[in-house]
């Protein structure tokens, strides 16, 4: 399509405007989190902070137990990775590659739950958890990732397999393999981008969750990262200071996935087949 | 007859082998689904049913009493007893109405600039698509400091230019237009399923229009929106599920105030099962909010049939 040098130049100005209202927010928290509370009153606002007061870091984070908040955030999102990528891997294999009678029915059920709103099953599951005993431990939040991994992704992992040539499983089926190798010998490897995809969302949305840990976990020593940002900001609220140090540190490491997996992000969402 | 006999043998034999094959694929099918099948079980149907029946009850996890008490729960709600609930549910919906439009018109022209062949297109796209990997946490504090109104960079942009500031998230009037403002920096998720959508319209239906004269408006109005409308049929459903449900922004930004006017629906529903411990009553309002939900979604659905444009389909 042929397109006008003024249409793009018009476009591209757009885009810079909007990328900058966009930007700002994020440079307005960098350099808060480098300066100490003095410069930070200084008006007309700086926007290069003279000196950097990098120490702002080790005081944010060490404060409050940050430390453990990680390690404690790195042991869930581990434990849903691992969980969502062989369920949903498995589920999505025998929701494309298996021809049984009742699957599409099933499976329509199953995708029924995603419009369904997370507020009517959390007071029963909460109930539940507690009853066996596991509040204020991971397992209600990590748990749960091991059954099925969550229909979004098995929805996009089935698109993927469905568009995988069934010929290669009819031939596999014929020399005498079973499902299982057909699924590790054959599917895995070639849906390596798609499991990526599923990765990276199942990443970012568990290390960004807020309302589970809130609910599940009590004592300070189980916060994840989202949780304890929340208490530091309880205690230190006038701390603009440290308080933008330690959101600064929360956000760095979704900020290096999603900049590492990037081009798997729009490749995901096409996988969707949500085109028009 | 000798052929006929043949014939009748092998097709008892396929017939055999194809329900063999049918039951061995029947088997593996069940058994590679059904940990999806039993999540569903576990984590959906069990605690739907659950939830039904909680919210006819005056359960107290704390304390481990319950009692049946029928529909009490809902007659409490409706009948004007319990006001909160009223009004967060007005809360709730002004900031649907105010959000679902805003995400859907922004993010569409968007993924329309995003779309064109502009120099730094990759670089355009990552900056504006990096804000919604944000951790809700992190974004609310971030918008906590922008929106502070002695200190805040929004008030100090103000008065530079001039302009009269706001108590943005301090303010009864203003508390909810700054939550919406805050959630569209995260639009990012919403714009990328429209450029997935924009990338599938052939190009040649571009040309057609180019031939015929036509300009930038007719091309928007006669083949993109048109051409769109599944993909802003979508968003605009999960738009409103998500809406609905907003609770991180209202607990980490406001607590629901100030003077109750920030209350959304999900954050009173978690004060009153986590915090009042009212689980029984709770339930009751996880239960009006699914059906409000359904009902959006069902009106949605509904009209969808007049304005939703499928490709292939007769018109």
């Amino acid at each position: 399509m042929r397109e006008s040098r003024l249409k793009l130049t018009a476009g591209f100005t757009s885009l810079l405007i909007v990328s900058a209202m966009f930007i700002v927010p994020f440079l307005w928290l960098l350099r808060s989190s480098v300066m100490d509370l003095s410069q930070i009153f200084i008006m007309p606002p700086q926007w290069i902070p003279k000196p950097f007061h990098f120490e702002n870091f080790k005081e944010a984070l060490t404060v409050v137990p940050f430390g453990t908040f990680f390690k404690n955030t790195l042991i869930i999102v581990a434990g849903v990775l691992l969980g969502t990528v062989v369920s949903s891997t498995i589920a999505a294999f025998g929701f494309s590659r298996i021809k049984w009678k009742g699957r599409d029915m099933v499976f329509a059920i199953l995708m029924s739950s995603m419009m369904l709103p997370g507020a009517v099953t959390l007071i029963p599951s909460f109930i539940g958890w507690k009853e066996l005993g596991f509040y204020d431990t991971f397992y209600p939040l990590i748990v749960p990732a091991y059954f099925g991994g969550g229909m979004f992704n098995i929805f996009l992992l089935r698109q993927f397999y469905m568009s995988i040539p069934q010929d290669f499983d009819e031939a596999a089926l014929v020399d005498g393999a079973n499902y299982f190798q057909i699924y590790w010998r054959i599917l895995l490897p070639l849906s390596r981008s798609a499991v990526i995809v599923v990765a990276l969302f199942t990443f970012l949305a568990s290390w960004n969750d807020f309302m589970g840990p809130l609910i599940y976990l009590k004592s300070d020593s189980r916060f994840t990262l989202a949780l304890g940002l929340q208490m530091f900001q309880g205690s230190y609220n006038a701390q603009w200071d440290l308080l933008m140090a330690a959101s600064t540190a929360v956000v760095l490491p979704c900020v290096l996935v999603f900049l590492i997996g990037q081009r798997f992000f729009l490749e995901g969402i096409t996988l969707t087949g949500l085109k028009g | 007859m000798e052929i006929s006999a043949n014939t009748g043998k092998s097709v008892k034999t396929v017939a055999r082998k194809s329900s063999k094959r049918e039951r061995k694929a029947l088997f593996y099918g069940l058994l590679f689904t059904a940990p999806a099948i039993l999540g569903f079980i576990i984590y959906t149907l069990g605690p739907m049913i659950a939830s039904l029946y909680l919210s006819l009850t005056d359960y107290n996890v704390f304390k481990d009493t319950t009692s049946f008490i029928g529909l009490d729960n809902y007659v409490k709600l409706f009948s004007g007893e319990d006001d909160l609930f009223y009004k967060s549910l007005g809360t709730t919906f002004y900031f649907v109405i105010l959000r679902v439009p805003a995400v859907i018109i922004i993010s569409f022209f968007l993924a329309i600039l995003l779309n064109m062949n502009v120099k730094g297109r990759a670089i355009f796209r990552t900056i504006i698509y990096l804000p919604s990997i944000v951790p809700a946490v992190a974004a609310s504090m971030i918008w906590l400091w922008l929106m502070n109104p002695d200190l805040g960079l929004l008030n100090m942009a103000l008065n530079w230019l001039h302009l009269p500031t706001s108590n943005w998230l301090f303010g009864e009037g203003s508390v909810i237009p700054s939550i919406v403002l805050t959630t569209l920096w995260g639009i990012g998720g919403t714009v990328i399923i429209f450029l997935a959508g924009l990338s599938g319209i052939p190009k040649s239906y571009y040309e057609a229009i180019d031939v015929d004269g036509g300009g930038w408006y007719s091309k928007l109005r006669h083949i993109t929106v048109p051409m769109l409308t599944p993909t802003i049929f979508f968003n605009t459903i999960m738009t409103i599920i998500g809406s609905f449900q907003v609770f991180s922004e209202a607990y980490i930004l406001t607590q629901g105030g100030p003077n109750n006017k920030s209350l959304f629906f999900v954050f009173y529903l978690w004060r009153t099962a986590f915090r009042d411990t009212e689980m029984g009553y709770a339930s009751a309002l996880a239960w009006v909010l699914f059906i409000i939900i359904m009902i959006f979604t069902v009106f949605v659905f509904k009209t969808s049939k007049s304005w939703v444009h499928y490709e292939g389909e007769k018109q």
